[in-house]
C-alpha cells in the first residue's frame, strides 16, 4: 500500500495504448513516449504527436526521474474514498527535469500536509495502488 | 462551434436576437417527490415565462435547443418512479426536447436538439441554428439538478478501486475535476509568477454575493439573505487549500430558458430584442497532466481575438461583462484575457480590491455570478440581457449598457456570446 497513512489509492486499468508504461511502472522505471520524428516526448500516453502529427513514430524511452516542485495545494475534503480516508494530504504538481513540459501528479510521501517546498527537487519513487498495480510517485530530495 | 481564429465576422452577425427569457423557482435540492420542482417540472415553468416574456405564443416555437448535463451526479436509482410524465429520469433529473413536446403541447417543432453541450457552448450554438434557418424561434433551457447527497460522493467513479482510461493518470493522486483541480494548480501558478495570494479574491466574492442579493429570484436572495464579511471568506472552512467553500458556487436545482429569434421576427415583439453579434468557443487540453498558467492564458487570448474578430468590437467596447465563476480562482483569467476596462495579466486581484460595485464605474459581473445566485451557470446570460433591457433593477449598471459578453465555463473549455442592443 500507499507509505501514506490512510490512503488507498484507485488501481490505474492500463488499456492498449497506456500498457507498456504501466508494465514498466511495475518493473519500478519510468517510460514515456517519444517522438522519433521530432524528439517530443509525452505524457500522458497520446495516441498522435502533437508537435509533428505524425501517429506512429512513438518510441518508450525511459527518463532519469527527476524533478522539481512546481505548486501544491492541500486536498482536504476530497469526493475520493480512498482520499478521504488519508486527508488532508498534498497534492503537488511535478515538472520533470529532462523536458519541464511534462508534469506529474504527486502527493509526495514522506513530506507532511501543508510543509511543501515549492521549487524543491524529488526523485522518483514507486507505490502500490488497491489493485496492485505500482504508480510512479515523487520524494523530496534530503 | 466556432474555433478558428481568421473567419472574419460571424456570418449571422445582428441577424439573430434573444427576445424572451424565464427562469424557475430555484431550490438548494430537489426534496424527491414534489413533481412542481423536479427537473421536469421546473422546466416547463422556466420555458412558459420565457415565452409568455417574449409575448409568443406555444406554436410560435418551432426549435427545441436543450443540454442533458445537468449534473445530477447522485442518482437515486434503484427507486420507485411517478406516475407519467415523471415514470422516468427523463422528466426528473433532465428534460429533453421531445419530453418538453409533449409536455407543452407544442405542434410545430421542425427541430430538435436534446445534446447540446452545456450552456455556453449551447447559446451559441442556438444562435447558428436561427442563424442557419434551421429553425426561426427556438426555445432554449438549462436544467441544473441537485439531489439529495454530498456532492461526487455518490459518484461511481469516486468509490471505485480502479482508475479506467485517462483517470489512470490523474485518479491515483486524488485527482476530482478540471474545473476545480487543474484551475486551482493554475491559481497556484498565477500567485507564484505575480506575487499574490487567495486573499485577492476576498473582494470578487462578497460582491458576487450582493450582487445576488439583489437578484430577486436567486438562491441566496430567497434562502440565504445575508451578506458575507470579509472575516467569513478568509476563515471559510478549506476544501482544497487555498480554495475555501466561498470560492466554489453552490448545486442548485434550477432552469432558466430563453427564446432565440431572427432579426426579422423580432422586431414586434414585446421585448426589444437583445441582437448576437458573435459566439465562439474554446475546446482543448493541455500538453501534459496538468494544463498550465500559460497554456491557459494563449486559450483565452485565442478567444478573445476570435470574439472581436467575429463581432467587430474590441476590448474597450465591452459594456457588460459576466464571464463564469464556478470558482472564483479561474475568473481573472477571462478578465485579463479580454482586457475588459484596461486590466492586465496579473492585475485582477487589484481591480477586484477597486471599485467593482454596479453603481461604480467597473461593473464586474452585474450578475453576481454562479456565486452570488446558485449554480444556475444561466445567470450570466440572463443578467447581460437584463442589463441590455435596463430591467435589472437595483442591479442596474450606472455605466453604458449597450453590449454584454457572457460565457462559461473553464478558460480551456467555454463558449461565449456577444450581446448588444444594436443589431449593427
Ligand atoms: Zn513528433
Amino acid at each position: 500500500m500507499s507509505t501514506i497513512p490512510g490512503l488507498e489509492r484507485p488501481g490505474p486499468v492500463p488499456n492498449d495504448l497506456t500498457g507498456p508504461f504501466w508494465d514498466a511502472c511495475n518493473e519500478r522505471r519510468l517510460v514515456l513516449q517519444n517522438c522519433t520524428v521530432c524528439q517530443r516526448m509525452h505524457y500522458p500516453p497520446t495516441q498522435r504527436c502533437d508537435q509533428c502529427g505524425s501517429a506512429d513514430n512513438f518510441e518508450w524511452k525511459e527518463v532519469e526521474g527527476k524533478g522539481h516542485i512546481d505548486v501544491y495545494m492541500v486536498i482536504r475534503d476530497s469526493r475520493i474514498r480512498g482520499f478521504r480516508s488519508a486527508q488532508p494530504i498534498n497534492f503537488a504538481v511535478i515538472t520533470l527535469d529532462e523536458d519541464p513540459g511534462i508534469n506529474f501528479l504527486s502527493n509526495l510521501p514522506g513530506t507532511p500536509p501543508g510543509e511543501v517546498p515549492v521549487g524543491a527537487p524529488v526523485e522518483l519513487i514507486f507505490e502500490e495502488t488497491s489493485t496492485g498495480q505500482l504508480v510512479h510517485e515523487w520524494r523530496v530530495v534530503t | 462551434m466556432r474555433l478558428q481564429e481568421g473567419t472574419g465576422l460571424w456570418e449571422h452577425r445582428g441577424k439573430v436576437a434573444v427576445v424572451g427569457w424565464g427562469q424557475s423557482h430555484i431550490d438548494r435540492r430537489w426534496d424527491g417527490v414534489t413533481l412542481d420542482r423536479s427537473c421536469g417540472g421546473l422546466t416547463k415553468e422556466a420555458c412558459l415565462k420565457a415565452i409568455a416574456d417574449a409575448g409568443l405564443s406555444l406554436d410560435d416555437i418551432d426549435g427545441l435547443i436543450t443540454s442533458p448535463e445537468t449534473r445530477a451526479e447522485q442518482t437515486w436509482a434503484p427507486r420507485p418512479y411517478f406516475d407519467p410524465p415523471y415514470d422516468t429520469e427523463d422528466g426528473l433529473t433532465y428534460a429533453s426536447a421531445e419530453w418538453i413536446e409533449r409536455e407543452l403541447g407544442l405542434k410545430n417543432i421542425q427541430y430538435r436538439v436534446s445534446d447540446a453541450p452545456y450552456i455556453g457552448p449551447m447559446m451559441g450554438q442556438a444562435a447558428q441554428a436561427v442563424g442557419d434557418g434551421r429553425c426561426e424561434t427556438a426555445l432554449v433551457w438549462y436544467p441544473m439538478v441537485n439531489l439529495a447527497g454530498r456532492y461526487g460522493h455518490n459518484n461511481p467513479a469516486n468509490n471505485s478501486e480502479e482508475a479506467p482510461g485517462p483517470s489512470a493518470f490523474t485518479l491515483p493522486w486524488g485527482y476530482q475535476s478540471g474545473a476545480m483541480f487543474n484551475n486551482l494548480v493554475i491559481f497556484q501558478q498565477y500567485c507564484k509568477k505575480y506575487g499574490t495570494s487567495h486573499d485577492g479574491l476576498a473582494d470578487l466574492c462578497l460582491n458576487l454575493r450582493r450582487n445576488g442579493l439583489m437578484t430577486p429570484w436567486s438562491y441566496y436572495a430567497l434562502h440565504e439573505p445575508y451578506q458575507l464579511t470579509r472575516e467569513d471568506y478568509l476563515n471559510g472552512r478549506v476544501i482544497e487549500e487555498p480554495l475555501v467553500i466561498y470560492d466554489c458556487d453552490r448545486p442548485v436545482n434550477t432552469c432558466a430558458a430563453f427564446i432565440f429569434t431572427t432579426a426579422e421576427r423580432a422586431k414586434d415583439l414585446r421585448q426589444k430584442p437583445i441582437y448576437v453579434l458573435n459566439h465562439a468557443q474554446t475546446g482543448g487540453r493541455g500538453r501534459s497532466t496538468m494544463s498550465t498558467l500559460e497554456e491557459h492564458q494563449e486559450a483565452v487570448a485565442s478567444l478573445a481575438r476570435r470574439m472581436w474578430e467575429g463581432s467587430g468590437l474590441g476590448p474597450d467596447d465591452v459594456d457588460v461583462f459576466n464571464p463564469y465563476d464556478g470558482y472564483l480562482t479561474f475568473t481573472q483569467q477571462f478578465l485579463e484575457g479580454f482586457q475588459w476596462h484596461g486590466v492586465k495579466l496579473g492585475e485582477a486581484h487589484d481591480f477586484y480590491a477597486d471599485d467593482i460595485r454596479v453603481e461604480g464605474p467597473h461593473p464586474f459581473m452585474s450578475s453576481g455570478g454562479n456565486n452570488g445566485t446558485g449554480r444556475t451557470r444561466a445567470c450570466l446570460f440572463s443578467d447581460s440581457l437584463e442589463q441590455l433591457r435596463g430591467t435589472a433593477g437595483p442591479r442596474q449598471v450606472t455605466v453604458r449598457a449597450e453590449t454584454a459578453l457572457a460565457g462559461c465555463n473553464t478558460p480551456d473549455s467555454n463558449g461565449f456570446i456577444m450581446f448588444s442592443k444594436s443589431p449593427d
